[in-house]
């Protein structure tokens, strides 16, 4: 069932390894923010990618999602799903802002 | 039978079971220990759900208005500094990791243990918000909070320096021609007045302030949260305990972790993206 009801107890190897995808990722994050010429819109989007990469491994890891049941998954679920509905629309706008640039866009 | 007799019976029969289910006492409306913990476990993950949610909403507004106002956007984002960023973003995944470890070590009910990471995590809090708080003055201090005397100065200062904005005049009325210098070539992007500049410049500081101020407060909770935690982990330390509920610990855990999501989140939208 949700959660670790039967109290298992992961090993430390599971949480060592996770902070050390964490601490690749934040050192990619940053190293990827200063490459030169990068179109805005494409750094963006490495950028939110790397930060779902991160939090998807502290969901499932530090959170125990992984090991969760499927009340657990079907609220963590919902959460990111009307999340998903509500950011889809916004991040819509950084997509879409090479499509029609402002007045002035060099070619 | 008093709450005290009831507890120790809990503790009895869990302890004897073979199961660690803490010894948190078992409501009558659940069937076993199991099903009270799961409960717990939903309740606290609905609360998360409506974190993200509020959380979202505010990503959301801030998306939309860094569409629109990309330039202005794009040179106040230069006033935050990424070396304090990176750190507090190091200190906040080192802190998950400790909390995680401190959830362990009270489903093992290793009170010294769990006291021991609970406490790191809450040194690890701590400079967080040490930082944060010295990320506060400079922007205090260069007329950077979007308050009675938010002046854009600085911002219109560094971004000239970098060959980012133009001061021209036209008619006789001063305009910010906002663009990239390439080759010593100047290309503007955009046109605006001094005045919309300010608005906008201001308006990126207003969400910086209001995302990591919540973000902040959300710390702070935390902290107080982990103080307690510390203090009933030492306490079961000394009277050497056999079996305590992990539940606290765990649901606690749970949030510490969301905290950490939000700056995941904050820290290259705010810091990062603009470079």
């Amino acid at each position: 069932m949700a959660g670790h009801s039967d109290s298992h107890v992961h090993p430390v190897s599971l949480y060592t390894r996770t902070l050390w995808w964490l601490m690749a990722l934040l050192v990619l994050t940053v190293v990827a923010g200063y490459i030169p010429n990068v179109p805005n819109w494409l750094g963006v989007v490495i950028a939110l990618t790397i930060a779902v990469w991160k939090a998807t491994i502290v969901i499932m890891n530090f959170m125990h999602v992984r090991f969760s049941g499927k009340l657990a998954w079907l609220f963590a679920g919902a959460g990111f799903f009307w999340l998903i509905i509500m950011l889809a629309f916004a991040f819509a706008d950084y997509v879409s802002r090479p499509w029609e640039p402002f007045h002035g866009w060099p070619e | 039978m008093s709450v005290k007799e009831l507890e120790k019976t809990a503790t009895l029969e869990h302890a004897t079971d073979g199961h660690h289910h803490g010894d948190g006492i078992l409501g009558e409306q659940f069937e076993t220990m199991e099903q009270q913990n799961t409960s717990y476990l939903i309740g606290m993950w609905a609360f998360i759900v409506q974190e993200v949610l509020f959380f979202g909403a505010i990503f959301a507004a801030y998306a939309i208005y860094r569409f629109k106002y990309v330039m202005e956007f794009t040179l106040a984002h230069h006033e935050l500094s990424v070396p304090i960023g990176t750190l507090n973003t190091f200190v906040l995944l080192f802190s998950s990791y400790t909390m995680a470890r401190a959830v362990r070590a009270a489903m093992q009910n290793r009170h010294k243990r769990q006291a021991f990471y609970l406490f790191l995590t809450f040194i690890f809090a701590g400079v967080f918000m040490v930082n944060k708080y010295f990320e506060y003055s400079a922007k205090f201090e260069h007329h950077l909070f979007p308050g009675g005397d938010y002046d854009a100065h600085s911002v219109v200062h560094h971004a000239q320096e970098k060959g980012e904005l133009r001061v021209v005049e036209e008619n006789g009325r001063e305009f910010y021609e906002l663009g990239k210098t390439r080759d010593g070539q100047f290309t503007a992007f955009t046109k605006v007045t001094p005045e919309e500049f300010e608005q906008r410049t201001r308006l990126f500081f207003g969400f910086y302030f209001v995302m990591t101020g919540l973000h902040g407060l959300h710390v702070l909770i935390g902290m107080i949260i982990i103080g307690v935690l510390i203090g009933r982990a030492w306490i079961d330390h000394l009277k050497n305990k056999p079996i305590a509920d992990f539940m606290p610990v765990e649901m606690t855990g749970l949030y510490w972790h969301l905290v950490d999501i939000v700056w995941i989140f904050l820290f290259p939208l705010l810091y990062l993206i603009g470079r």
